[in-house]
């Protein structure tokens, strides 16, 4: 592995030291380098890159994953898993989905938010009841927010706590709920 | 019901056991400890006005007062799956431990196998597999629904599955919920006896057997391995123990169940089975008011 490669301008195979780079095999899982620089395969992120994003966008403290690896199948579809596994792997699936990596804005997915969203800090929109039925049931709202807009973990409190409802887009003054079609519920 | 004529010499109570499986089931959820406490499940439940009433036997199991399970606030957020009140049974006996490599052979649509992931404090391997890739996409939603990321789905025929994909050679227990002729089912789906053949249970109880052995092969010695059907039929419970007792190393152990239920028969249509198969438990419908099932825990042994 050379020194000083760029972490960040990856994307370019040529730009990392005339190092080639693989694709992306969308047929198996492959664990994520621990950071940048140990990345053989174009495009795609590291643990590091995954947990510092989880910690700066929703104040998620990195320990939280300790017990955890993340994969990549099919370009940016991260996964987190807790069991052993050789990579690369060819199974049907591995723990749970839980992001997006290749799009401008990376998207946690509802089921890691519902998961994991607990350890959040930030970016967490608290909703009333209707509110909540609302975004359970897939429906767009408008909605006060003053924090950053983008992906945010909407929750409601339920059984005495807050709860991680799922994730939610927040632009123009208005809630747009992203919860998956066969996630949605009348509640 | 004209099927189950044939289990009328070995079921106590034959009568009432009639009259039990033409009683429609209620609904009945588990608890899912991955995502939120019984307590705090209690306190969802009761804020939506759901009635429930928890059954003696197992702290996760509740039976609702609702004829729509999945549309409750706890059940959006993966706080409940609705799952028969027996067939929480044999991830209970398997007793599986935090950190351990499980195998479930048969596991869509996934009940059993987030059961054993929560188990487990969700730390560990939950290996899930299902010969049928229709249900492996029904087993991967609850699975992601409950929040269980120690599970791995895998799509293979179990009667000759492979370890060569991971890097361990050996489970430390196994769970075989064999695919049956679902006798045991009839209170939820009255369907359940219509293509009924004594050819079926035949046919199927190869595979049982089959799925088993390889259950048995694939566990450390000392391991355990837990065969359940949801069937009364004795060719495809108690001979298909006896079947993995002549072929390979293990024995029927004892398990504690705080269920009422009927020891497995030592004999059925003049086979003779090993007197340890009275060790497995033969659950029927009118003992708690419940499916039927068919439990017996094995050992593996050198």
């Amino acid at each position: 592995m050379a020194d000083g490669e760029d972490a960040i301008g990856g994307a370019d195979a040529t730009g990392e030291e005339g190092r080639d780079l693989e694709q992306n095999d969308g047929q198996r899982f492959d664990r994520l380098p621990e950071t940048p620089s140990e990345r053989t395969v174009e495009g795609r992120v590291s643990r590091a890159e995954v947990v510092d994003y989880f910690a700066d966008r929703f104040g998620i403290p990195p320990e939280t994953f300790d017990g955890h690896t993340f994969w990549e199948k099919g370009a940016g579809k991260i996964w987190i898993y807790a069991g052993d596994a050789p990579t690369p792997l060819e199974i049907e699936a591995i723990g749970m989905t839980c992001l997006r990596t290749r799009q401008e804005h990376w998207k946690p997915t509802t089921d890691f938010v519902q998961r994991f969203g607990r350890h959040a800090t930030e970016c967490v929109i608290d909703l009333d009841r209707e509110a909540a039925a609302r975004f359970a049931a897939g429906k767009d709202q408008e909605l006060e927010w003053d924090g950053d807009w983008g992906y945010l973990i909407a929750s409601h409190v339920v059984g005495g706590g807050l709860e991680p409802l799922g994730v939610g887009l927040y632009l123009h003054g208005e809630l747009r709920s992203v919860v998956p079609k066969g996630r949605q519920r009348d509640l | 019901m004209e099927p189950l004529e044939r289990y009328r010499p070995v079921v106590d109570d034959f009568e009432a056991f009639l009259a039990a499986c033409e009683r429609a089931l209620g609904t009945a959820v588990r608890v899912n400890t991955i995502k939120a406490s019984v307590d705090r499940t209690l306190a969802a439940l009761e804020e939506d006005g759901v009635g429930y009433e928890r059954v003696d036997w197992n702290p996760h199991v509740l039976r609702l007062d609702t004829d729509s399970p999945g549309s409750t606030r706890a059940s959006f957020h993966g706080f409940t799956h609705g799952q028969e009140e027996v067939s929480a049974v044999p991830p209970v006996v398997l007793d599986p431990q935090p950190g351990e490599r499980v195998w479930d052979c048969c596991a869509a649509p996934g009940g059993k196998a987030t059961q054993l992931a929560a188990l487990m404090d969700d730390r560990g391997t939950v290996v899930a597999n299902d010969s049928n890739l229709g249900r492996i996409s029904a087993l991967r939603f609850n699975a992601e629904r409950l929040g269980a990321t120690s599970v791995a789905v895998t799509n293979e025929d179990a009667r000759n599955y492979s370890l060569s994909r991971f890097d361990f050679d050996a489970f430390d227990r196994a769970l075989v919920d064999a695919p049956c002729s679902c006798e045991g089912t009839i209170r939820k789906n009255p369907d359940a006896l219509d293509d009924w053949s004594e050819g079926h249970i035949s046919s199927v109880s190869g595979i049982q057997k089959g799925i088993l052995r390889r259950a048995i092969q694939t566990t450390r010695e000392g391991g355990t391995v837990v065969y359940s059907t949801c069937t009364f039929a004795p060719e495809e419970n108690e001979a298909v123990v006896q079947h993995a007792l002549d072929e390979e190393d293990c024995r029927v152990v004892d398990f504690d169940l705080d269920l009422e239920y009927a020891p497995g028969l030592t004999e059925w249509n003049g086979d003779e089975y090993d007197e340890s198969l009275t060790r497995a438990a033969r659950i029927y419908p009118h003992h708690n008011d419940t499916g039927g099932f068919f439990v017996a825990k094995l050992e593996v042994t050198a």
